[in-house]
């Protein structure tokens, strides 16, 4: 089925209807919220409810500032690193719940967890391998910002390479991160019986079919989702769809999903930008520009996200057909 | 805010027992830039509305409305994501009266 967006504005001409509500305190132009919101709407207008897990990080400290909440549906929140299993003991306790009778076995309940990605790629990776292993039922959102944008642009596993953090500056001693971002999904996807996608508020009906694909999904999914951060990227605040979409156009971030070992490629862009263009368009990378080494960390990385296209192509054919389990 | 309260008025963990108490934070006075929308040029694409992360886009019966300017942070996105131009960012302080 298809997502229709008139169909949703007709759903959800009610804000408070959605889940995540106005009055939060998120950045201008922050593209968590437009994470958030797609996803919600999308299990509501299956005919879900929903229940949240939030790991630590700024969706969770600037929607839920107390006395207020920006969240009109069933919300948990523990801590950093376990998003995950917290996600997996609601899903649990929903199951006993359903069990002993004191909830309708029939009642379509799905527990989606978010989390940014300091707390997924490090801190919170050990308690989601273990909850997509014990094949909880569950969703969980990667809004990948690409640093500890909370505390103030920290480098994470998740932060390419060149970009100025304050824990990685641009200097004479090293040209801002020196190691290449960590390939999350594929870390999910050699779990077994998992489905793991890439996605992108940039392009939001493929992200929103895949939300639909992975809550439709028997067992844990997991869609990391290029979300920028329109402070520490040093983009506009306006410009977070149009800088996502040219990380799909440059190979940067390919849109692509893994059910249970099978690659499937959604988007394939008939011609490709040089990855310059993407890493011009932000003020993360002002200072790399201007460093001796810019041109060959630039060419480094267009020679890695070349060759991860064409393994990404070779893999969706080899794996055709041909389900893990 | 209003006044603090009383240890015995709070709920036990400091749990906020209602949901949505953020609408009660008007979040439209962060804002520099105004999206002013002109009805004539738009065609109800509703990228605006998708995107809006302040669900600022006010919609019925598949029709844009208008814009909530008590929580719109004045980012720019739905004047970004509009095919046909039809929101465009003008300066908060054209708005604020003399005087």
């Amino acid at each position: 089925m298809a997502i229709n967006i008139k169909q949703l504005t007709k759903e959800f001409s009610d804000p408070l209807s959605i889940g995540i509500t106005s009055g939060h305190r998120l950045c201008p132009g922050c593209a968590a919220p437009m994470t958030v919101k797609m996803a919600l709407m999308v299990a509501k207008h299956l005919g879900y409810e929903v229940v949240v897990g939030l790991a630590t990080g700024c969706l969770e400290v600037s929607t839920t500032i107390y006395p207020y909440t920006a969240w009109s549906i069933p919300y948990i929140h523990n801590a950093f690193e376990n998003a995950a299993s917290t996600i997996a003991g609601v899903e649990t306790a929903y199951r006993a719940l359903k069990k002993k009778g004191k909830l309708p076995v029939d009642k379509p309940i799905k527990f989606i967890a978010f989390a940014g990605d300091g707390g997924t790629y490090d801190i919170g990776l050990q308690a989601l391998s273990g909850a997509v292993e014990r094949n909880h039922n569950f969703l969980y959102i990667l809004y990948d910002n690409e640093g500890y944008m909370n505390t103030g642009n920290q480098r994470s596993g998740s932060t390419p390479p060149g970009s100025e953090t304050t824990t990685a500056p641009v200097g004479k001693a090293i040209p801002g991160k020196l190691q290449l971002k960590k390939n999350i999904v594929e870390i999910v996807a050699a779990h077994e019986n998992v489905y793991a996608a890439t996605a992108t508020v940039g392009e939001p009906f493929d992200y929103m079919n895949k939300v639909e694909k992975a809550l439709k999904f028997e067992g844990p999914s997991f869609i990391a989702v290029l979300s920028p951060c329109v402070r520490f990227w040093r983009i506009p605040e306006d410009a977070a769809p149009s800088i996502t979409k040219l990380a799909v156009e440059t190979k940067y971030w390919p849109l692509y999903e893994v059910e249970k070992g099978v690659y499937r490629i959604t988007k394939k862009p008939r011609s490709f930008k040089p990855i310059r263009e993407f890493i011009e368009k932000q003020g993360r990378f002002r200072n790399l520009l201007k460093h001796p080494d810019a041109d060959r960390i630039i060419s480094e990385l267009q020679d890695y996200v070349d060759k991860r296209w064409e393994r990404l192509l070779a893999l969706e054919e080899a794996t055709r057909d041909k389900p893990a389990r | 805010m209003a006044e603090l309260k009383g240890w015995r008025e709070i709920p036990i963990g400091g749990v906020i027992d209602k949901p949505a108490t953020a609408m009660a934070f008007k979040t439209g006075t962060w804002r520099v830039m105004r999206p002013t929308w002109n009805e004539d040029k738009c065609v109800h694409y509703m990228m605006c509305w998708l995107y809006c992360p302040d669900n600022s886009i006010i919609v019925k019966d598949e029709r844009m409305m208008g814009i909530d300017y008590e929580y719109c942070k004045g980012c720019g996105v739905c004047a970004s994501v509009c095919p046909t131009k039809a929101i465009s960012m003008e300066p908060e302080t054209k708005f604020v009266e003399e005087g």
